[in-house]
């Protein structure tokens, strides 16, 4: 339908794709988890690349430059890691939920090795 | 992930292919897979929880028998509404399902219903039902309503919508116009049991009068197959 090449401009799945291919190293946050009333639902998706460019979102707003910042260490390392996001969750990113949920997620690097050169 | 699993989910997605993508969270995300509707699942724990989850479209955690924890990524086409006849039922209720959420494409081949300017915004196909299933591939997480009152139009969409499985198909007119309908249909080799998942007369039951009232009345019959079942409609 016409609408998909809109939605696809800001799909964040279409664009891990799409940025890794152009050479960029990427990562994809996800929300695996949410308890209370969490902004964005599971499954949710975020975008990431090395220099900090991001698209998509994991709880509308709040927790995007703390995952954002965490993907970058992610694509560095090229480990995936978990992350839990709580109501002003101080100890351990000094950021928080503003609505009082609690949401997890995951962020894993986007592998471009396995795949033919 | 890899970049050619992430490829198949996304080719997967864009094409209305329901599909689920698993991944161990605790393995550092090495162990990941695609999984299709299509796939042998006999005997794989996840059978169940991935069947359930097609359905309800829903991504989330599950603990395999080992206790690692998997995460399903499940992605289920957006429903889909398909009117066939570009009429004033229709008018009302393109701008309703698009409210509640659902694609909506009207195709008439009668031009002088279907103009942009009865139906603005770009969902109108004023082509034969027949020369457009290409374009507008009928699916699971489809729904179509005729709505022309004219068998020329309507049957072959109707036959097509069953043949597809559509999760709602669902016809205008009398009872006498439905049973003169089921002559036809069954003539053409539609199943008794495919024809009787016709929601026909149309629609809830709510006594609809005007045009409007038809598409609320439609749209709920709609929505409640989407929701519940195929085997709860009317």
């Amino acid at each position: 339908m016409q609408s998909t090449a809109d939605a696809n401009a800001t799909d964040p799945l279409a664009l891990a794709e799409t940025w890794t291919r152009e050479g960029r190293d990427v990562a994809l946050a996800t929300v695996v988890e949410t308890w209370g009333s969490a902004p964005r639902p599971v499954g949710a998706h975020l975008v990431i690349d090395s220099e900090g460019n991001f698209e998509g979102s994991v709880s509308g707003g709040c927790v995007e430059g703390a995952v954002v910042a965490e993907a970058v260490e992610v694509i560095s390392t090229k480990k995936p890691a978990m992350l839990e996001f709580g109501v002003a969750d101080e100890t351990a990113w000094r950021v928080g939920l503003s609505c009082g949920g609690r949401i997890r997620v995951f962020v894993e690097p986007v592998r471009r090795d396995p795949a033919p050169t | 992930m890899d970049i050619d699993l992430l490829s198949r989910f996304n080719a997967a997605r864009t094409g209305r292919r329901p599909a689920i993508l698993v991944t161990a969270l605790d393995d550092a995300g090495k162990a990941q897979r695609l999984i299709s509707p299509d796939d042998d699942l006999a005997g794989d724990p996840l059978a169940e929880e991935v069947a359930r989850r097609f359905r309800s479209g829903k991504s989330g955690i599950v603990e395999s028998a080992d206790g690692t924890q998997l995460f399903l990524t499940v992605s289920v086409p957006p429903p889909r509404l398909v009117l066939i006849g570009a009429v004033h039922i229709s008018q009302a209720l393109v701008p309703m399902a698009q409210i509640a959420g659902f694609d909506v494409v009207v195709i008439d081949p009668r031009t002088a219903f279907a103009t942009p300017e009865r139906f603005p915004g770009g969902t109108l196909l004023a082509e034969w039902p027949e020369d457009v299933q290409d374009q507008v591939a009928l699916d699971p997480y489809t729904a179509v309503a005729a709505l022309t009152h004219d068998p020329k139009i309507d049957d072959a969409p109707l036959r097509a919508a069953l043949a597809a499985g559509c999760f709602y198909v669902g016809a205008l007119g009398s009872r006498k116009t439905h049973a003169r309908r089921r002559e036809r249909l069954l003539e053409a080799g539609v199943s008794a049991t495919d024809f009787e998942r016709l929601d026909a007369p149309i629609g809830a039951d709510i006594g609809a009068a005007s045009p409007a009232e038809i598409a609320v009345a439609v749209l709920a019959n709609i929505i409640r197959a989407l929701r519940k079942g195929p085997e709860t409609a009317s």
